[in-house]
């Protein structure tokens, strides 16, 4: 090593020399880490950023030596405290003391990192007997404490609580309790928001640095998001391809991004402060055939209306006399969508988003309530479409997935999957076959993927795919439910200017959800913004980001975090739960059971307020 | 949880009910029965006096009513020529082909099957969870490799053909005698610890037959839901948290990977006792399934009915446990049941 005599000095937390990671696979060693070297300092948090197949979750598993069983250190230091943690047995005793007590780690999935058959208290306070003689007794007592330190409102029921019983927000708190109950010195915390709601997201984060506050751990944050690491971190290390390629503390880093890489990334994600028009720049570019733009009388009416749907659902009654418990869903929802216009509908978890979007497609029927479309011939509804019309209305609305990985069959080429729709809307094979090569040029890809199964494509590749699948019919309507939020970083930018730029050519119409504000930012014309199945604001795009008037949206937008340092999140600000309708201050308050009405602040900008403010209008 | 176990019942009862129609039509189904059989051949042989006999069975028995009257007899839902008298009351009714009562001739092959069966259960469990749990830690070892090759030949060798082969060599290496599941001295006595002792060793070859295929497919299918868990990212929490290999193992994969096999006891309980026929047979041990065979050959209805709803009672009992011992294990299906 180079740097010595004050070693000792500030001898870091973690200090990771010259590390190489590699797997066995069938086709040989692949080295996932090339000589990576970082350190993590006492009571700072190192940002680790990149791609997914970056080697990020390689080296913290490398850290915890809880690798893979076909992956192995094949060289390298990784000092901590002092000690060298690499040439321990991954389970021998030494290794094994370290892990839980003086090293934690968090992961994305609180559901899937729980065991659903053991109770959240047991699993938290296993940590403790493991690596102590406490008693049972103890245990539950220091467990509670754990669970009231990070925020659980009711940490004593909370102990004997199974994990699906929770909201994501708190089973990602409990993983926190878990790691943070032994007071380790390093934390690794691998993507531990990215599959959290947004306000959920600020709240751990929220969370996190207030711990480190207190306990003056070290954080090794793994994310590909930006403005996680604008407002966490306090060093950034960027990985690409197993190497580290720049690294330093996060004011220089962000500000003056030395490297190609990082400066592209930059430039890759939606970010509220950008131009209008502003396109965002891939960071590989994909060459899609974009067909020229369709000349045609544009539609009079708008194509998609929703009129006053609501959705009740029934949950199965816990004992036979008991009353069944109804979930009020979606509530008395209103949405207008022009033609060739994009409609962003935006909310956290439960707000009702999905289902409004399944009730568009017809794949649930709503109480009440209307979805009329109209394609050309007049607005017709929906769910009393005859057989023959709701055949020709499948073809004209169409939808695209959250999850690549779910939504294309493995057993079917990608000819069969592009083939299938246009054979059941009886279009002759030869036809088929050569509009599915067009198609998967629209969307970028060559004609050799064809003869392919998906499991040889990445995300990014299955969603075009997806969404080549989705125009095969030639439809007016794209139902979009969360389009880039099961994709890497590096490639939502390929996949929304896909998008974009295909709805220019064919004249699409979309309907977007999302829980992504700077998505439905960068795509939608007119946003509404939902929550506890009541569309809450309405506006026009530059009008709800410039002026948001319901507390809710504000509280969404004020969650965000963002990649420029010069819009820190507020930690405060975000802390309780925003999307209880009796905690609105007035003129928004709603009573419960209340609808409340929306009122016209703006033109075409309609805000929901309670009885409050209609009785002194009145 | 007490309102689960009385639905459950009032399903078993109704389940029942329906498999004893089904069961004692099915077996009503081909023309004749026993006795009708039996008094022409009676009467072509000229025996008059016993043709008397059969026909006063007939009567005894009301075969002479309709079918579904004879069903109703035979549940104990309509008083016969003896008043209430079938299966609800426990009289499981005649074996026209032993010409004694079914109770008797059953009797203590019912209890046999009972042991034979729950010691190949036993076997299979011990012998199959920690070869499973070996062969999917060490994946693609010699040892899982070794277990695997010997797991498909497990399923691939036919019970009977293993039995006369073990039959063979442990009567000649062990001087084991063939057959049965206690020395013929010991047939029609009383039991006591000589008998039991004889029992016990007679016990061996069987359970190893009956099991063995059972065994090679429980530690195929463990070892496949054990891998499955294995890549599961709270067995990484486990690990995370330091938690020592095989108590991390025990406590979180190999508990959810229970899941199924719990589910199955319902099937494998009736499997047992009906898979178990042809081992029987060809091992001439005194369980219910060569007397079921046979009673099925015969037509000997009460005999035949009776065996079938003590398999089916089998059955509806094993799902019972198998629901009640999941709602204990499995805290989702507990919080949905409540």
């Amino acid at each position: 090593m180079v740097e010595c005599g004050d070693e000792d000095f500030v001898s870091p937390l973690l200090s990771i020399r010259d590390l190489r990671v590699a797997f066995r696979t069938e086709a040989g060693p692949f080295e996932a880490l090339h000589g990576l070297s970082l350190d993590v300092a006492r009571g700072r948090t190192l940002a680790l950023v990149g791609e997914s197949g970056s080697g990020k979750s390689v080296t913290a598993q490398a850290i915890l030596r809880i690798l893979p069983r076909a992956a192995a250190i094949t060289g390298g230091q990784i000092l901590f405290e002092g000690q060298d943690i690499a040439r321990l047995p991954a389970d021998g005793p030494a290794m094994r003391d370290l892990r839980g007590q003086r090293v934690a780690m968090i992961f994305q999935e609180p559901m899937t990192c729980l065991s659903p058959l053991h109770t959240v208290g047991d699993q938290i306070g296993e940590a403790l007997r493991v690596h102590t003689e406490a008693s049972r007794k103890e245990a539950r007592a220091r467990t509670r404490e754990a669970l009231a330190h990070v925020g659980f409102p009711d940490p004593e029921r909370a102990l004997d609580t199974y994990p699906f019983e929770l909201s994501g927000g708190l089973r990602q708190r409990a993983m926190i309790a878990m790691a943070i109950i032994l007071r380790p010195a390093l934390l690794v915390a691998d993507e531990p928001t990215t599959a959290l709601d947004v306000t959920t997201q600020a709240q751990i984060l929220a969370l996190l640095a207030r711990l480190q506050e207190e306990t003056g751990m070290g954080i090794l944050l793994i994310t590909h998001d930006l403005g996680v690491v604008a407002n966490m971190a306090h060093d950034v290390a960027v990985l690409y391809r197993g190497r580290l390629v720049e690294a330093g503390p996060r004011d220089v880093v962000m500000r003056a991004p030395g490297h190609a890489y990082l400066r592209a990334l930059l430039h890759a994600v939606p970010r509220f402060d950008m131009a209008e028009g502003e396109r965002l720049t891939p960071i590989r570019a994909a060459r899609a055939a974009i067909p020229p733009a369709r000349s045609g009388a544009p539609d009079a009416g708008p194509i998609l209306r929703v009129e006053g749907v609501s959705k009740t659902f029934t949950l199965r009654a816990g004992r036979a006399w008991d009353p069944p418990r109804l979930v009020r869903a979606v509530a008395d929802v209103s949405l207008t969508l022009p033609a060739g216009k994009t409609l962003g509908l935006v909310g956290e978890s439960g707000s009702g988003k999905t289902t409004v979007s399944k009730m568009v497609m017809r794949a649930l029927a709503p109480d009440s309530g209307r979805v009329r479309f109209d394609a050309g011939a007049g607005p017709r509804d929906v769910h009393r479409l005859g057989p023959a019309e709701l055949f020709a209305y499948r073809g004209q609305a169409q939808f695209v997935f959250q999850d690549p990985y779910a939504s294309l069959d493995p057993r079917m080429s990608v000819r069969q999957i592009l083939c299938e729709p246009m054979e059941i809307h009886g279009l002759p094979r030869a036809q088929a076959r050569a509009r599915a090569r067009e198609l998967l040029a629209m969307v970028g890809l060559e004609a050799e993927a064809l003869s392919r199964f998906p499991h040889a494509f990445s995300g990014g590749q299955r969603q075009r795919i997806g969404i080549a699948r989705a125009l095969a019919l030639e439809p007016r309507l794209l139902v979009l439910d969360e389009p880039v939020s099961a994709l890497d970083v590096s490639v939502q930018a390929q996949i929304l200017n896909l998008l974009k730029d295909l709805q220019a050519a064919l004249g699409l119409s979309y309907l977007i959800v999302s829980h992504n504000l700077a998505v439905i930012d960068y795509m939608a014309d007119t946003i509404s913004v939902m929550a506890r199945g009541r569309i809450v604001e309405e506006a026009p795009r530059a009008a709800l980001f410039r002026g948001p008037a319901h507390p809710y949206t504000r509280a969404l937008l004020a969650a965000v975090p963002d990649p420029s340092l010069d819009h820190p999140l507020d930690f405060a600000a975000v802390t309780g739960d925003q999307s209880d309708p009796a905690r609105w201050p007035s003129p928004f308050r709603l009573a419960p059971d209340e609808a409340g009405a929306m009122v016209e602040i703006a033109p075409g900008h309609r805000v929901r307020h309670g009885a409050a403010l209609d009785r002194r209008v009145a | 949880m007490i309102g689960l176990v009385l639905r459950r019942l009032v399903t078993m009862a109704l389940t029942l009910l329906f498999i004893s129609a089904l069961v004692f039509f099915v077996i009503k189904l081909p023309p004749g029965d026993f006795l009708t059989n039996r008094i022409m051949e009676l009467r072509a042989g000229g025996e008059a006096a016993s043709v008397a006999k059969a026909e006063l069975l007939i009567r005894q028995y009301g075969l002479d009513r309709p079918v579904w009257q004879q069903y109703l007899m035979w549940v104990g839902l309509m008083p016969g020529p003896a008043g209430f008298s079938g299966l609800l009351q426990g009289d499981w009714g005649w074996s026209f082909e032993y010409d004694r009562p079914v109770a008797e001739v059953v009797g203590d092959a019912l209890w046999l099957t009972l042991v034979v069966n729950l010691a190949a259960l036993v076997f299979v469990h011990v012998v199959a969870i920690p070869i499973a749990i070996y062969s999917a830690t060490h994946r693609h070892s010699l040892g899982d490799a070794v277990v695997t090759v010997l797991g498909y030949v497990g399923l691939a060798v036919p019970g009977f053909l293993l039995a006369l082969i073990l039959l063979f060599y442990a009567n000649r290496w062990f001087g084991l005698s063939i057959g049965g599941l206690y020395d013929a001295q010991f047939t029609g006595k009383p039991w006591d610890g000589a008998k039991i002792r004889s029992l016990l060793s007679h016990l061996v070859v069987p359970t190893l037959v009956i099991g063995l295929g059972g065994t090679a497919a429980m530690i195929r299918r463990m070892r496949a839901n054990l891998l499955d868990e294995l890549a599961k990212p709270y067995t990484v929490t486990a690990r995370a948290k330091g938690l020592p290999p095989t108590r991390a193992l025990l406590k979180y994969p190999f508990r959810m990977s229970l899941n199924p096999f719990v589910a199955d006891i319902g099937n494998l309980l009736p499997h047992l006792v009906s898979g178990s026929v042809l081992v029987s047979l060809v091992m001439s041990l005194p369980t219910v399934g060569p007397l079921l065979l046979e009673a099925l050959r015969s037509q000997d209805q009460f005999m035949a009915g009776f065996i079938l709803m003590f398999v089916a009672g089998l059955t509806v009992f094993g799902m019972l446990v198998s629901d009640l011992v999941l709602v204990w294990l499995d805290p989702r299906i507990r919080m949905g049941a409540r």
